[in-house]
């Protein structure tokens, strides 16, 4: 089987998408209508957003995607947008004939994948399906790091799985997706196989939602966690991970409303305009980290953005620094040592700001590696090479060379005391992944080791210093040892990035990603789920190459590792090693396969590589 | 006129709409969407879209009449013709709508009275061009497939 991510068939694939489109003008719906067919996609349209709504409630696995008009009378597209997002969880296309910027700036932070403008084009519309082919990727990639954890003993048994990931061949990533069964949807023509393929998806109905929204005033929205949730609300047949996905996305949600009005003018001052818009929506959460750094740079607060996350323990500066550092960990020195890499993170603030740039680019490769780290099974390599297969095949070969992987491993492992870097490196910093550029692609096949390896971000080369994880310079500082920037695998925080992102900007205060951490950390191993699924809403396409990435680094990741303490505190959750190895999972594998450390190096590293 | 005469007829007056700047690419769209399965789409979008916009368009006109004028609800309404005349193409109503909207903003009622007037009439000689011309086209019969605009 061929993975249809390294070859879709043109002929099958994407036919068959089940896409609904709600618009009021009925004009257009006949035109979308027609095009759509025209793809050969299985449309259904809508003229009312209540109408849709209701659609989408019967028929709960019954659409891939939603097409909405932003405009529409009975219901602002936007809301819409956001009912869909916590409900059904699927990716919406806004489409307006208003192409302003604050417009679409609205919609990404809104969670939408992707914002057309009036008159649409057929080829844009051609091309919707890979939306949805993200999202699947990184649903499974959450999905599997809950697998991953008892995948990590696993993998530590034998390491044989990871020879087939580590080693990104073709033949590599097809036989991993063969053994993801989730992959085999794709390969499948009809799409509809996917949802029976991986595992079912919760849809947070009204009643649920309001359950878990209750539940989290109950508990306090900053002693939340989602362990705590599902016990409050009391559905036998919601899983802890569930939630914790629920709850990033919530916290995203939350932010996005509370940035809406900060954000305007942090992103002013925010340099990357593609970013500040971005960051809100959390594309990537990832992104927003980056973002964020850039802001944090900026406002000198959470510098979070990404690399910040390791370094960002409470100390926004050297967030920056960590940002930087943990951008330009990115493996390069994937063979350094870890301490080599870290400490240049840190050292340049400035850099940071190229972090992001290139941060945002090893978000990719970090997010290919993130979700490897999760999920250390094979199956995560499967993924990630899937995953990297699709991305970029080439990339995964580089990082087998780098092998930076293991690099970043180690240093995780120095940054045992990291946990918080972990977190932080969820957020931002993506840990230095080996070679930022591969690291996605090496992630993916390394994907564990990636996940430290990651640091290079390709963006990286901003920090270019830096690669040693700022962010692990500034835990060197906590720990002392080398935080492994890697942390940032950012995987873990894709989703905390956002989250902290948001509050970053706005608050600039680190204290609010301080509680995010902890949230964080505390949730590592769910936030991990939640941190990608987050990644998945607010990927938006905008950075859709990153934001994949780094959602998968993120989910992770979602330890904001912002807090340091939060870390310690955090720590404890992710002593469990199969808990903390989430992301590390396959970072741990990689770390297996990749240098025969011993396993107590590799939880540290897990927790290292988990923080991102 | 023979069948020649009426296919280079046709050929004609599809390429003096694009010419004159009645039309834009999006039309072409539609006439790539035109197809064995729905041979009349074209025709099918512009008939959908003039009664649609019929029905806007009084609106439009009962907002301006009322006093004092409510510019952001106009500004919404026009926003929704754009979109809607987004739709086939039609590059002249549109821009008569991009500047009725600029008149909103800027709170000009007679800016947008005028416009408004610029408007139908665009929107009406758009109609009568266009019925002629899907009418010479049913008349020629089936004409080639859509050529872009030299």
């Amino acid at each position: 089987m061929e993975s249809s991510f390294s070859s879709p068939r043109n002929d099958s694939f994407p036919a068959g998408l089940r896409v609904l489109v709600v618009d009021d003008d009925p004009t257009w719906l006949k035109i979308l209508e027609k095009m759509l067919k025209k793809c050969s996609y299985e449309v259904t349209t809508c003229g009312l957003a209540r109408d849709a709504l209701n659609l989408l409630r019967e028929k709960k696995d019954g659409y891939d995607i939603v097409v909405s008009d932003v405009n529409m009378p009975d219901m602002d597209g936007f809301k819409l947008l956001e009912h869909v997002g916590l409900e059904m969880d699927l990716p919406v296309i806004m489409m307006s004939v208003d192409g302003e910027t604050s417009r679409v700036m609205k919609g990404v932070q809104h969670g939408a994948c992707d914002y057309l403008l009036k008159p649409i084009r057929m080829k844009e519309l051609r091309n919707i399906w890979q939306h949805v082919f993200r999202k699947k990727i990184h649903e499974i990639r959450d999905i599997e790091s809950h697998e991953s954890i008892e995948g990590i003993q696993l993998i530590r048994n034998g390491s044989d799985q990871y020879d087939e990931g580590y080693f990104f061949s073709a033949e590599d990533l097809t036989s991993l997706r063969k053994r993801k069964d989730v992959d085999n949807k794709y390969d499948d023509k009809d799409f509809s196989d996917c949802s029976s393929a991986k595992k079912a998806r919760v849809v947070w109905s009204v009643d649920l939602h309001q359950k878990f929204v209750k539940a989290v005033h109950q508990i306090g929205f900053d002693k939340v966690g989602p362990k705590k949730i599902l016990d409050l609300m009391n559905v036998p047949w919601l899983t802890r991970e569930n939630v914790a996905s629920h709850l990033q996305k919530y916290r995203l949600y939350l932010s996005r409303l509370q940035k809406e009005n900060d954000i305007k003018s942090s992103f002013g001052g925010t340099k990357h305009s593609d970013y500040s818009s971005k960051d809100l929506q959390g594309i990537l959460s990832v992104q927003n980290s980056i973002n964020i750094q850039q802001n944090d740079v900026a406002h000198g607060s959470y510098r979070f953005s990404g690399n910040n996350l390791v370094a960002q323990n409470a100390d926004p500066k050297s967030n920056e620094g960590d940002i930087k550092g943990i951008v330009s960990e990115p493996v390069a020195e994937p063979k350094k040592g870890t301490t080599g890499n870290i400490p240049d993170s840190q050292k340049t603030r400035s850099s940071q700001m190229d972090f992001n740039s290139s941060y945002a680019e090893t978000q990719k490769g970090l997010v290919g590696n993130v979700p490897d780290s999760q999920k250390i099974r094979s199956s995560q390599m499967r993924v990630n090479h899937s995953f990297a297969s699709v991305e970029s095949e080439v990339n995964l070969t580089a990082f087998d060379s780098t092998i930076p992987a293991t690099y970043s491993w180690n240093q995780i492992q120095l940054e045992k005391e990291h946990k918080p870097l972990i977190q932080l490196n969820n957020g931002f910093s993506k840990p230095p992944l080996p070679g930022p550029q591969h690291h996605f692609q090496a992630d993916q096949l390394q994907s564990i080791p990636s996940i430290s390896s990651r640091p290079s971000i390709p963006g990286e080369d901003v920090t270019g210093s830096s690669k040693s994880k700022p962010s692990y310079s500034e835990y060197t500082n906590h720990h002392g040892s080398h935080v492994s920037p890697t942390i940032s695998a950012t995987d873990s925080f894709p989703g905390q990035t956002k989250s902290c992102v948001v509050d970053h900007q706005l608050s600039e205060t680190i204290s609010t990603s301080t509680s995010n951490m902890k949230n964080q950390g505390i949730n590592l191993s769910t936030d991990l789920e939640s941190a990608q699924r987050n990644l998945i809403l607010g990927s938006t396409s905008p950075f859709a190459s990153l934001d994949d990435e780094f959602q998968i680094c993120w989910y992770q990741g979602d330890c904001y590792g912002m807090n340091l303490e939060l870390q310690n505190v955090e720590f404890s959750e992710y002593t469990d090693p199969i808990h903390v190895t989430e992301v590390p999972a396959h970072l741990y594998d990689a770390l297996r396969f990749e240098y025969p450390c011993d396993p107590s190096e590799y939880s540290v590293l897990d927790q290292g590589l988990f923080i991102a | 006129m023979d069948k020649n005469q009426s296919r280079r007829q046709v050929r004609l007056m599809r390429q003096s709409l694009f010419d004159q700047g009645f039309l834009d690419e999006q039309f072409i769209q539609l006439e790539e969407l035109q197809d064995d399965s729905n041979p009349n789409f074209v025709e099918e979008i512009a008939t959908s879209y003039y009664r649609d916009s019929y029905r806007s368009l009084q609106a439009i006109e009962l907002a301006l009449e009322k006093t004092p004028r409510d510019f952001s609800k106009l500004d919404s309404y026009m926003h929704q013709f754009k979109g809607s005349s987004s739709s086939i193409g039609a590059k002249k109503v549109k821009a008569e709508c991009q500047q009725f909207r600029e008149y909103c903003d800027a709170g000009n009622g007679e800016g947008c009275m005028r416009t408004f007037q610029a408007l139908k009439k665009e929107h009406a000689t758009l109609k009568k061009r266009l019925e002629a011309y899907f009418q010479m086209a049913r008349q020629a019969g089936p004409i080639e497939a859509a050529c872009r605009p030299k």
